[in-house]
């Protein structure tokens, strides 16, 4: 078996050997040429969470944006998006045809907790790159294990420390009743949550309830967290579910301190459909522009992006906040392929994804930067509080870390 | 009109001669297409055992099940959990996933056994969707890694064959798929084949035969969840990776749909399923990013408009057509 794979491993790399001598530079691994960058992105497009394929159009409406703007460093950003509808097993078969047909120089934004959890070690064994993945969990940031791998938007356990610090900072006899969703997001946040409450979590949090995605409602759950008697709800729902509780709570007339995780922060899609009257007083962190809220109506950077959608994207709507997320991810790519310059291979663009230096994008809050190093892969881990004043977001606070 | 003994004689060593030949190529096949084309094959042999063992159940004796895909999340769990926390090597979890499924068929086939048709078909699709979740449990969580899933090794060829991982996985997978389908085509063409058929047409007759209806179909249910058990463990250790949304109820669909397609009560169906639910949507994915399923229904529809009895049934009657063309009466 040691001479066969052995024997198989050197004609392997002998093959790639000439394959890259025939490229005349050594600065290039498959997917890169002088023309072109060929990387791919694995989305569900089709499946339950379908909604998030709306994270893909927008990426390859921005790269046609570049591309149409002469590209960079005169190369187009070609982006294969395929369909993996959610599902791990289609993952990794998308992630091998991605790697070894289409032969791509990385894979992007690849959706999905269990998605990314499928291919994360068949990544860093080809060592490609796994780029700005597009999840909140926590294991993206592991340099020293999976090199090849990196996420992107804050993850989950920081936005529940940040919630714990507030809690303890503001109220620190508070009763804290807790709705999450019974996924590995959910536990992720809720773990965070405790973690930042320290020995104080026992004791503060009074009751916890779940709710699957499957489930019709969350009615029976709010209205037993409630029994319980707390003061403060935290709520780490997805959109649907965020809203229907953020009614009920209102309609039952429960009054807690009501943290609403960033996940659902959205006033188009969660807040008006709950009712603004009924969203008064929520909580929230945010690291991102909200293109609704009217504060940021004059903002250079968002008056940017409603001119891109309206150009590349008029399909998509501004109240998505996936527009704006993909928009954000896409400038961090295309930053990174700015700072790579001529060097193209795949060992380049992680050494510069992990090191993005006090980036600032148009879409961001002020104040939140990206900065990454080899030993930092989480790219943004700065939040702020804000509270829904029946209009809008008022930030409050300073940026936390 | 009975064929001569001879005849069937003859006819039955040329489709063993047929399936040996098939064998062979299929054989062959991962030295000539790229490491990727080999995986998604050993994914198509997987599902082809699946299918086989649904469509004992479902083609030949006439019980609708749309849960199982939990049986091939059984399996696979089995493999992973054996594979990861007990450190059991890859191909002894086959026999393993097989007697779990067996077992989890049989008990689910006995009170399933006083519902039919339709009512079977919910009380199945209640498993299906209920497993998933289950395999979140809290309790269950230190074996099935929960909503994270588990990560397995995929195994390097052994005795120092000159084949890499992926070749050795599709061949391992071909030999347990050839294994499978001798033993269901032995099982099925001899009298417990005539039993299920008759208890699926007629069985009030099979019953006055002796027949014991309530066995037979508990039995089979067991068989057909150990099939797919083994297809599920196959799966499993091919794509190196479970967790509960591997496994949801499209997949217990999707298996529905590849018997169909592929030809119900048809040995040979179950590869031309397996082949339809592996490729389909991924065409249907490079057809339209809009609209995916909508173009994987398209094919779905023309496929049953144009070969209602499916793919098997046309390939059978064209391989006929091709045979007498020499002039040979019959």
């Amino acid at each position: 078996m040691k001479t066969g794979s052995l024997l198989q491993a050197t004609v392997l790399i002998g093959a790639i050997a000439l394959a890259t001598a025939s490229f005349a530079q050594k600065k290039y691994d498959p997917g890169a040429t002088d023309t072109e960058i060929k990387i791919g992105s694995i989305m569900p497009y089709s499946g339950p969470a379908s909604a998030y394929g709306q994270i893909g159009k927008l990426h390859m409406a921005y790269f046609q944006k570049i591309n149409d703007e002469g590209g960079i460093n005169g190369r187009k950003i070609k982006l294969l998006s395929v369909d993996d509808g959610y599902s791990p097993p289609k993952a990794v078969e998308m992630a091998r045809r991605l790697v070894e047909q289409d032969e791509v120089l990385f894979i992007f934004q690849s959706l999905g907790t269990p998605s990314n959890s499928a291919i994360h070690k068949y990544m860093n064994a080809k060592k490609v790159p796994h780029l700005f993945v597009a999840t909140g969990a926590t294991k993206w940031g592991d340099p020293k294990d999976f090199p090849w791998t990196m996420g992107w938007q804050p993850n989950y356990q920081t936005e529940g420390r940040i919630y714990a610090k507030d809690i303890l900072a503001t109220r620190p006899n508070a009763k804290i009743a807790v709705l999450y969703q019974n996924d590995d997001y959910g536990k992720d946040l809720l773990k965070g949550l405790k973690d930042g409450l320290g020995d104080k979590a026992g004791r503060l949090i009074v009751a916890e309830a779940t709710y699957e995605v499957s489930d019709p409602t969350v009615d029976s759950q709010i209205v037993s967290l409630k029994g319980s008697g707390a003061d403060v709800l935290i709520n780490i729902a997805t959109p649907k579910f965020a809203a229907l509780a953020i009614r009920k709570v209102h309609d039952i007339g429960w009054k807690p301190v009501h943290y609403l995780n960033n996940v659902s922060a959205s006033v188009g899609s969660v807040l008006v459909p709950a009712g603004l009257d009924k969203s008064v007083g929520l909580i929230t962190v945010a690291y991102q522009k909200d293109a609704l809220d009217t504060q940021w109506a004059n903002d250079p950077g968002m008056k940017e992006f409603v001119a891109f959608m309206a150009k590349y994207l008029p399909d998509g709507k501004l109240s998505d906040a996936l527009n704006a997320y993909g928009y954000s991810v896409a400038q961090t790519l295309v930053q990174v392929f700015k700072q790579c310059g001529n060097d193209l291979t795949r060992a380049n663009i992680m050494r510069q994804a992990a090191s993005l230096k006090d980036f600032q994008l148009p879409l961001l809050l002020p104040g939140i930067k990206i900065n990454t190093s080899p030993t930092d892969f989480y790219p943004i881990e700065s939040l702020q509080l804000q509270r829904f004043d029946g209009k809008q977001w008022v930030l409050f606070g300073k940026v936390i870390e | 009109m009975a064929a001569l003994p001879t005849d069937s004689a003859t006819a039955r060593r040329n489709q063993w001669l047929g399936l040996a030949l098939v064998v062979l190529l299929a054989a062959v096949l991962p030295f000539f297409l790229s490491n990727y084309r080999v995986f998604q094959l050993t994914l198509v042999l997987a599902y082809a055992i699946v299918l086989l063992g649904l469509n004992m159940l479902t083609g030949y004796n006439g019980q609708i099940s749309l849960g199982h895909g939990a049986f091939y999340a059984i399996g696979a769990y089995t493999a992973a959990i054996l594979m990861d926390k007990f450190g059991v090597p890859y191909w002894l979890t086959l026999p393993a996933a097989a007697a779990v499924c067996l077992v989890a068929g049989f008990l689910f086939g006995l009170p399933a056994l006083r519902l039919e048709g339709l009512y079977l078909a919910l009380a199945t699709f209640a498993l299906g969707v209920a497993l998933p979740q289950l395999l979140k449990y809290k309790h269950f969580e230190h074996w099935t890694g929960g909503v994270q899933g588990i990560v397995i090794i995929k195994p390097d060829a052994p005795f120092g064959l000159p084949v890499n991982a992926d070749q050795w996985l599709y061949l391992f997978t071909l030999g347990v798929a050839a294994l499978m389908f001798i033993l269901g085509v032995n099982l099925l063409r001899g009298r417990i084949g005539r039993a299920l058929v008759a208890i699926r047409d007629q069985p009030i007759a099979a019953e006055a035969m002796g027949v014991d209806i309530s066995l037979y179909k508990a039995l089979t249910f067991g068989v057909s969840a150990m099939y797919t058990g083994v297809g599920g463990a196959l799966g499993a250790i091919a794509v190196q990776f479970v967790a509960p949304d591997s496994f949801t109820i499209f997949l217990s669909i999707a298996f529905l749909v590849g018997i169909v397609v592929g030809g119900l009560a048809s040995v040979s169906g179950a590869i031309y399923g397996a082949l339809f639910i592996q490729f389909v949507p991924n065409i249907a994915d490079q057809i339209s990013k809009a609209a995916p399923w909508a173009i994987y229904g398209v094919f779905l529809i023309a496929c049953m408009f144009l070969m209602p009895g499916g793919i098997a049934q046309v390939v059978g009657g064209a391989w006929q057509r091709l045979r007498r063309k020499p002039g040979k009466s019959v």
